[in-house]
């Protein structure tokens, strides 16, 4: 009777937690519940001064650099089994670099922009490419640890960008400038919403209409079969640092243009945290194989949602990445299979105890 | 023959890496003496002023070097110091405690910190990155938990830790070169020796006792460790443990040299400290090292620092851009030792 | 000399089980003290897990270990358990720290100390040159261990477990990389063990160690024990015929009596090698033609074929295929060549176990294909249900992971996969290992009825009658060369002629 019983509620939360989604939007809602018990006015929706306003909006529109992160960490983490902790560091790299384009060289403070804003935000997001594709070739062909690999530009973009904004916060007073972060001319949503979708179709195009999202996984899950088959592991290893380094660009540059200006301090600061814990809120492994892009994104704006919950509970920026700490080792212990097989064992054990009695 | 041939090659790789590093050391000194010598470069102190400044990252960079020969890596040091370092502000400036007190209370943090982080990488064996990682958003956060703004240690705070900071040792005056447009006698600060002695504790750690030796075996070959039934678990623990014990001490050591606390502080601070392992001829892929290079490794990122404050024109950032350069070509230099060897072996 | 006093060490009834495989099956082991006792059997015939489950790597399902000196069924839950009760050992790849010195790695974990608890370095490096006089091994203690050969770390490993007062000695191939100077002194050291008491199992594939070497002999067949013999009643034919197998299991013959008519040379090679393990080899393919490369593990077959196929480099040498020189670089190439490779470790170079078998079916397809034209789903469909059906693959639905189905099935879905690029010469290596006997005669049919649509084969198997009834001819090898060639027109492709070549040398 009690084995029944017991391989029946295996079977069900089993089924419910091989649903890839299941974890990821109970956590949301988990979040989202939370709130609505604190503050009703969560969810309310308004339009003043002709645009979006309220909570929601802002979860979606602060967890934008977020969900973008996410996108480049989760191929990074499913082909490699490790996880690009420069995202942050490459944010900041990106958006001095397109800040530097368009204030020009040494200039701290300007009205005005010497380049067009779109090379400046091109050149930005080249900058993160850039620093993808040697992330990417260090892991790919070196075949160095990913995260030593990545830890390089972790410790030295954040400096670089420094340098390219002569060692000062570059401010972009320009109202076009703003438009990337906050609101176009006649528009009522975020840009940043806007552009994390568009990104999110762009990413699905790349993964669906190429094989690219088969080698990924292949790669991810026995990189020495996929060889055999005929994919170059290595390259592709190397494309989702590349893509990933492109996805810090845009989010560094969205980052730059909602304060416009470049604060290599402070843009992207633990954001590849929040970019590799979004990854596993959203039901992907750490180690690497299959994964779920809509399980990573709703991880991102749980995340967010998280954090606009903390802020609205008077703990600042500064502190929330505590609980962010606290969550990603609770989520990592319980993928560990260590911890896997102690439950087991321990359920094994009640089994046989109730057996006996 | 044959075996002669390939001993000389192995060889050459590992003492290859330490010969590059004390060369470069060197080179950067007198290069510093002859283009600054006019900014007093060549003065002693001047390279007291390197140990005293580093008195907390020597520390700390040893322990990394016991973490980095198991295989591992520990990112939570700057953060650890952070928070260290607003303890023992926050507690004395704004909760009254007495400096010893505090002193204890940070070091007994260090202990539990690494238990944690330990057990976490060698019991429930998950990736020391982001065990570690996660402890560097931990500790960063909880500095702000504790304080958000900057406090200072002042001499009303706390006349025991102020005289602490300040105690001088003076060394004798004809020591110093130069010594006549400097009429101040050369001098270092107890940290210094605080730090040495921790580096020669751990030099006979890893070479005299079991845990030390024990260390290498699990970052050369971790199965053949387990199979000639060392343990693995225990030793990995216990070497996160000592790191985030001697990063405490550093901690301890870089409030008596800052005399603050605020959530920035340290920032980097671990990069400095895996520098200065990396380039000390710590391999990042465990079994190799020791502390001397380390020791070495740290003066190496003290003169980069140095170096760019006397030229006063460069911008600071440049000291990080130039260390994770050198990270950077070691870490290169490793993985091409590596890529050669797996080429003469197979 | 194996009279029953001496038995130092009896397993009975030995079981064990993985998922979906039965690894061990009533097997058993008995060793003499004083004698060097060699295992032996092919792939999969559990030498390896019966000394897993003495060491305390694996524990039995059931069975009894016995060992004198030890009271009751021996249990042993690690290997350290093993150790202390005596029982070492030393596998391949040496389970040493090679950034160690000498010294340290014998005496780490039990090391010598002065009176302040602290390493007694002098005392050790003594003890250690004391022990490598004794047992004639030429080296600087203080030394690094990465400094020596492996047959010298091999010999340290050794020298470790005997000082650690083992009684049983277990070496795990420890020869498969030695040269014979190497293999010797090896030798030559565990003679000297053996004469003072200490019993030895050795695992080889190497028969001429056997003989040169060893006291008795257990061979071991898919998991189950075959005999025990002593070396001078069991002359090497009929060992290779123990391990090998040669109860013909009741399978219908299956080869068509038809054309054996040859086509066009498909592929050629010539002074093929690579480093270490297959010396220059040179060999031609008919259109058609089922060539079946015979011979012991370790003797290259595998090796060859990884060459062939551009997974390994081959050193010297050049191939080509319909008259073109074909430089393969990577497997790629080789696909566009038109080969495709079943590698004979089904696990860790064949599944992609958490893909689908769609996926895991189309995959070197859409490989060749190219990256940016993928299959179209509907395309991807039809080419996986019609090899589901063609091979019938027993599955839930094609999007099931590959990883749930069984070993043959899976099998069947990588079959597929090659199927699917259509290739003209396709290399099975092992392809029916670990496989229940139906799927296997399947696969056999299969295999013949493409090589009757003009497909050529190079087909590897450990079971000499599965190739006899599938291959058109034989190529032998032995320690990496060509040692033969056999014809089925001219009558020679039989068992006792394809073992009298493995074997070789004299007929003892």
């Amino acid at each position: 009777m009690s084995k029944e019983a017991n391989k029946k509620e295996g079977g069900f939360f089993g089924s419910l937690i091989h649903k890839p989604l299941f974890m990821p939007i109970l956590m949301l809602i988990l979040v989202l519940l939370i709130n609505l018990f604190k503050d009703p006015g969560f969810f309310k929706i308004a339009i003043k001064n002709g645009v979006l306003y309220g909570r929601l909006i802002d979860v979606l529109n602060r967890g934008s650099e977020i969900a973008i992160l996410a996108l480049g960490q989760t191929l990074v983490v499913a082909v490699s089994a490790g996880t690009d902790i420069s995202v942050g560091s490459v944010m900041a790299l990106a958006a001095s670099g397109g800040c530097m384009v368009l204030a020009g060289y040494g200039n701290t403070s300007v009205t005005g922009i010497v380049a067009p804003i779109g090379i400046g935000i091109l050149v930005g997001i080249l900058f993160g490419l850039a620093g993808g594709s040697i992330n990417g070739l260090l892991v790919a062909k070196l075949k160095i640890q990913p995260m030593v690999a990545t830890l390089i530009f972790f410790m030295a973009a954040r400096a670089i960008g420094l340098l390219l904004c002569y060692n000062q916060i570059i401010y972009i007073r320009y109202q076009p400038y703003q438009y990337l972060g906050n609101f176009l001319p006649g528009s009522i949503i975020p840009t940043p919403i806007l552009v994390t979708i568009l990104m999110i179709i762009l990413m699905e195009l790349l993964l669906k209409k190429t094989s690219l999202e088969m080698y990924i996984q292949s790669v991810g899950i026995n990189s020495r079969a996929s060889r055999i088959c005929g994919i170059n592991s290595d390259l592709i290893c190397f494309l989702c640092y590349a893509i990933c380094g492109m996805c810090a660009g845009v989010a560094g540059m969205i980052a730059s243009s909602r304060i416009y200006s470049a604060d290599s301090n402070n843009i992207g600061l633990n954001y590849e945290m929040y970019s590799i814990l979004a990854v596993a809120l959203g039901g992907n492994s750490l180690a690497g194989g299959k994964f779920n892009l809509a399980g990573s994104i709703v991880g991102a704006y749980t995340i967010q949602a998280i954090m606009t919950t903390l802020l609205a509970m008077g703990v600042s920026t500064d502190q929330s990445p505590v609980i962010m700490a606290i969550i990603i080792i609770l989520i990592v212990v319980f993928q560990s299979p260590v911890f896997k097989d102690w439950a087991a064992a321990k359920k094994k054990n009640k089994a046989a105890v109730k057996e006996a009695a | 023959m044959m075996e002669k041939t390939k001993q000389s090659k192995k060889l050459s790789g590992h003492s290859l890496l330490l010969m590059i590093t004390v060369i470069l050391f060197i080179a950067m000194y007198v290069a510093g003496c002859i283009m600054y010598a006019n900014k007093g470069f060549t003065h002693l102190q001047n390279f007291l002023n390197i140990l005293i400044s580093n008195a907390g990252l020597i520390c700390v960079a040893s322990g990394m070097t016991c973490v980095m020969l198991t295989g591992g890596i520990d990112i939570s040091v700057g953060s650890l110091i952070a928070m260290d370092c607003m303890i023992l502000a926050d507690g004395m400036a704004n909760k009254g405690w007495n400096a010893v007190f505090a002193i204890v209370l940070v070091l007994i943090i260090g202990v539990v910190w690494g238990v944690v982080q330990g057990f976490l990488v060698g019991y429930v064996k998950i990736q020391p990155f982001i065990v570690t990682m996660a402890g560097m958003f931990f500790g960063r956060g909880m500095t702000a938990v504790i304080n958000t703004e900057q406090v200072s240690i002042t001499k009303d705070v706390s006349a025991t830790f102020y005289n602490m900071a300040n105690a001088k040792i003076n060394l004798p005056q004809s020591w110093g070169y130069m010594a006549k447009t400097h009429k101040i006698a050369p001098y270092i600060r107890p940290s210094v020796l605080i730090a040495l002695a921790v580096v020669v504790v751990i030099w006979f750690i890893l070479k005299y006792t079991k845990f030390g030796r024990v260390l290498y075996a699990v970052g050369g070959n971790e199965t053949s460790a387990s199979m000639m039934g060392l343990n693995v678990k225990k030793t990995k623990m216990k070497a996160y443990i000592l790191s985030s014990v001697l990063c405490s001490i550093g901690g301890i050591l870089y409030c008596l040299n800052t005399q603050k606390g605020y959530v920035q502080q340290a920032k980097g601070l671990e990069m400095d400290a895996i520098a200065a392992a990396v380039i000390g001829g710590t391999l990042l892929t465990g079994g190799v090292g020791n502390v001397w290079g380390t020791l070495i490794g740290v003066l190496i990122t003290g003169t980069i620092t140095s170096l760019v404050m006397t030229n006063g024109k460069l911008l600071s950032s440049w000291s990080n851009i130039l260390t994770a350069a050198l990270l950077c070509l070691f870490i290169l230099l490793q993985a091409v030792f590596a890529y050669i060897q797996r080429r003469s072996e197979s | 000399m194996a009279d029953n006093n001496n038995v130092l060490i009896t397993m009975k009834h030995i079981t064990k089980t993985f998922p979906g495989v039965v690894a061990l099956d009533d097997a058993e082991l008995t060793l003499h003290r004083g004698e060097i006792h060699a295992l032996m059997g092919e792939n999969g015939a559990g030498k390896s897990t019966i000394i897993k489950c003495l060491t305390g790597v694996y524990e039995r399902d059931s069975g009894e270990v016995h060992m004198d000196g030890v009271e009751g069924n021996i249990h042993c839950h690690s290997t350290m358990d093993a150790q202390n009760i005596g029982i070492a050992t030393v596998y391949q790849e040496v389970n040493l720290c090679p950034n160690l010195s000498v010294a340290e790695n014998l005496f780490i974990g039990r090391e010598p100390r002065t009176k302040l608890h602290t390493i007694d370095w002098r005392k050790m490096n003594r003890m250690a040159r004391e022990l490598m006089q004794k047992l004639q091994i030429e080296v600087d203690v203080t030394k690094t261990l990465e400094n020596y050969s492996i047959a010298i770390q091999q010999m340290i490993a050794i020298a470790r477990a005997v000082d650690m007062d083992a009684k049983v000695l277990i070496l795990d191939e420890p020869t498969s990389s030695l040269d014979d100077n190497e293999v010797e002194k090896l030798f030559g050291m565990m003679r000297n063990l053996r004469d003072k008491g200490v019993g030895i199992i050795f695992v080889t594939h190497f028969l001429e160690q056997v003989y040169a070497v060893c006291d008795r002999i257990t061979v071991m067949r898919n998991g189950k024990f075959v005999g025990d013999y002593s070396v001078t009643e069991l002359p090497r034919v009929k060992l290779v015929a123990a391990m090998l197998g040669k109860d013909f299991d009741d399978l219908a013959s299956i080869k068509s009596e038809g054309g054996t008519h040859l086509g066009d040379i498909l592929y050629e090679g010539k002074n093929l090698s690579h480093r270490g393990t297959i010396k220059p080899f040179s060999f031609k393919i008919h259109k058609g033609e089922v060539v079946g490369l015979a011979g012991l593990l370790g003797s290259g077959r595998s090796e060859l074929v990884r060459c062939i196929y551009g997974i390994d480099n081959s050193q010297t040498g050049e191939a080509a295929m319909e008259g073109k020189v074909l430089k393969t670089k990577s497997p790629l190439d080789s696909i566009k060549a038109g080969m495709g490779f079943l590698p004979d470790d089904r696990k860790a170079d064949g599944c992609i176990a958490n893909l689908s078998i769609r996926e895991n079916i189309i995959i070197a397809l859409q490989a060749r294909t190219g990256l940016f034209k993928k299959i179209p789903m509907a395309k991807q469909c039809e080419i996986a249900d019609k090899y589901i059906n063609l091979l019938q693959i027993k599955t839930a639905s094609r999007e099931t992971q590959l990883g749930q189905l069984s070993g043959g099935n899976q099998q069947k879905v990588i079959l597929a996969r090659w199927l699917a690029t259509n290739p003209k010469f396709l290399i099975l290596d092992e392809p029916t290992r670990g496989i229940d006997i139906g799927t296997k005669t399947e696969i056999q049919k299969l295999v013949l009825k493409l090589a009757d649509q003009g497909m050529s084969v190079i087909f590897i198997s450990s079971e000499i009658e599965e190739m006899i009834r599938t291959c058109s001819r034989m190529l032998i090898l032995r320690d990496g060369q060509k040692v033969g060639e056999l014809d089925s027109k001219e009558v020679e492709l039989t068992q006792e002629n394809i073992m009298a070549a493995i074997a070789g040398g004299e007929n003892k």
